[in-house]
């Protein structure tokens, strides 16, 4: 399903608080089905460019589509095609695995009947159809991080945000939640991800490394390790960084 | 929408300690008012010093006793008991009869009483003052008309309007209402929706389709419901235990509350947006809301005894306006037209707090 169809389109973003430039004069693309990386350092404006994609800020200039809608005029539309998961675990610990489903799904629009066949689906693909009355506050954060990565596609979107969906988590659900992008992203949907492991950067099909609000470099991990001689990421983002300073 | 609601509740329903807490304060703290916390004396212990011993005397003493309010600990033998008979602590009042009272009254038409009273709690004391007086001018009243035949041209007669029995359930029970209606609206609210902050579902909720306004809704539907189901029990207590009147309709006292509850939802709106953790929401809705509620609505202390500016700062208390309105519906007994001034001012709050908190609601999205 992996076209060269592009689902976001950013040209000249500006996001202005008062003197203090967030994002400066951002321009991008990303295609459908495409794993996007973003990284950069705390305070170089990923967080920002995020809420502007999701409809939660508006840009103090600039153009800014997603799923071919204008997120400036069209704020509510984006937000029925787009999924999204932050740092901080975002269900309901004291509701269970299926009134999270129920809810999330509810929010979206979906009927009884399509949440139900999707959360067995997603159930089933994480072995934890036992788990489908429990409270979320007695299942271990590893797997609260996949179910909630389950809950944010649960209206099938076609961009889905993950802001550090990582954090906090150990390797082998770290391995197995890039599983889950990979899988999803073969189905046709883009995956924005932003994150601070390196080796997660190497997983991605293109990187946007950002720093003080400007893109530093975009470009596939593999180009850019050429680019910058480096053997990981890792020394890419240490090498940009040092160049900005 | 629905779905909102409905994890609203789960929320409630799955806090088994503070859904005790929210449905056990109402009856806890009526109780307490209207059993413990009560400003109605009975059964106060006082001594009597009787100097006279006469058929005027013993007859006042009987009068004295036959009401409930007082209780014969003993009689005194000298003046010199009066001091001791204070010091243990159990005496609240003692009643000095001076000597030949009945013939002083006979002959020069005035006899002295003297009444001694433990001040050391200043409202029992006053109160114990005004009933003895009340008793004894009642009875040398009988009295006189008796004798003389005529009666005396003038005579003060007091009725106590609306709470003849001076209950202080029926100040407590508005009070109460009062102060629960803004701690279940106004601190729930606000604490449930900086959980959501704090827990990071606000930001899932705010990229999801549900506008804004939805999201306000939802969330303070459950909370409409709440504060009603405790105003109820409120009322069947006041009502059934208490048997305290509702003279006006209920239907009027119930959209009144209706309001009151909506303008406490704005201001714990509003407190949700100012603060950043359940903790500070908590905190801001104890200090802004409820101290002021308890302490200026004219709730405990009449407002009309405050310093004057404290005078002032109790007119931006929707919960003194309130107050009144419930008086009025419940003791009074009168219609909408007695107090549109103070509905008026709750509605105008209530606009200015619901646009305010949009207001700071949508800063917090730019």
């Amino acid at each position: 399903m992996k076209t060269k169809e592009t689902v976001i389109e950013v040209n000249n973003l500006v996001k202005k608080f008062g003197h203090f430039v967030a994002n400066d004069n951002l321009t991008f693309h990303v295609n459908r089905g495409e794993i996007l990386g973003f990284l950069g350092a705390n305070g170089a404006g990923k967080t920002t460019a995020i809420r502007i994609l999701t409809g939660l800020s508006k840009p103090t200039s600039g153009k800014v589509i997603v799923a071919g809608i204008d997120v400036n005029k069209n704020p509510e539309k984006v937000k029925r095609r787009i999924g999204y998961m932050s740092q901080r675990f975002s269900l309901y610990d004291d509701m269970t695995v299926r009134e999270n489903f129920r809810f999330y799904g509810g929010v979206y629009g979906l009927t009884r009947k399509q949440i139900r066949e999707r959360m067995r689906f997603y159930l089933k693909k994480l072995a934890m159809e036992s788990y489908e009355n429990m409270l979320l506050q007695n299942i271990p954060l590893g797997w609260k991080q996949k179910l909630a990565f389950s809950v944010a596609n649960v209206h099938n979107p076609d961009i889905i945000f993950l802001d550090e969906p990582t954090g906090g988590v150990d390797p082998i659900t770290r391995r197995q939640f890039w599983e889950m992008i990979y899988e999803v992203s073969d189905a046709g949907t883009t995956v924005f991800v932003t994150t601070h492991y390196m080796d997660e950067a190497e997983y991605c099909e293109r990187v946007c490394i950002m720093s003080e609000g400007k893109i530093e470099a975009m470009d596939t991990p593999k180009a850019l390790k050429e680019k910058y001689g480096a053997k990981n990421m890792n020394e890419v983002f240490i090498k940009i960084a040092r160049n900005v300073e | 929408m629905w779905a909102f609601i409905k994890k609203e509740f789960f929320h409630i329903f799955r806090d088994y300690r503070t859904m005790v807490i929210l449905f056990g304060i109402p009856v806890v703290q009526v109780l307490l008012f209207g059993f413990a916390i009560t400003n109605d004396i009975n059964n106060a212990h006082i001594a009597i010093l009787d100097h006279s011993k006469d058929v005027v005397t013993r007859e006042i003493t009987r009068k004295l006793l036959s009401s409930h309010y007082f209780l014969l600990d003993r009689y005194l033998k000298s003046n010199n008991d009066i001091k001791n008979a204070f010091k243990e602590g159990k005496i609240k009042e003692v009643v000095i009869f001076e000597s030949d009272f009945a013939k002083k009254l006979k002959t020069e038409k005035v006899a002295n009483i003297q009444l001694i009273l433990d001040a050391s709690e200043p409202n029992t004391a006053n109160i114990l003052n005004s009933y003895t007086s009340g008793i004894v001018n009642s009875y040398i009243l009988n009295q006189m008309q008796q004798e003389s035949g005529v009666p005396l041209s003038i005579t003060v007669e007091t009725k106590m309007l609306y709470n003849p029995e001076l209950k202080s359930v029926y100040m407590f029970v508005p009070g109460v209402i009062t102060v629960l209606l803004m701690l279940v609206s106004a601190m729930m609210t606000s604490i449930s929706i900086t959980r959501e902050k704090e827990l990071g579902t606000m930001e899932a909720l705010l990229v999801s389709p549900l506008k804004p306004v939805q999201i306000i809704i939802g969330k303070v539907t459950p909370y409409v419901f709440l504060s009603f189901v405790n105003l109820l029990s409120i009322l069947l207590l006041a009502v059934y235990v208490f048997n305290m009147p509702i003279n006006g309709s209920l239907a009027l006292l119930l959209s009144e509350s209706l309001l009151f509850i909506i303008m406490a939802l704005a201001m714990g709106i509003l407190i949700s947006t100012i603060s950043h953790s359940q903790q500070q929401a908590m905190l801001l809705s104890m200090f802004a809301l409820m101290l002021p509620t308890i302490l200026l609505s004219g709730f405990i202390f009449p407002i009309e005894n405050m310093p004057l500016v404290l005078q002032y700062l109790s007119h931006i208390m929707p919960s003194k306006w309130f107050i009144i309105i419930i008086k009025n519906i419940m003791l009074k007994g009168v219609g909408f037209n007695y107090f549109w001034k103070e509905t008026l001012i709750i509605f105008l709050m209530t606009l200015f707090f619901i646009g305010l908190s949009v207001k700071k609601f949508k800063i917090r999205l730019e």
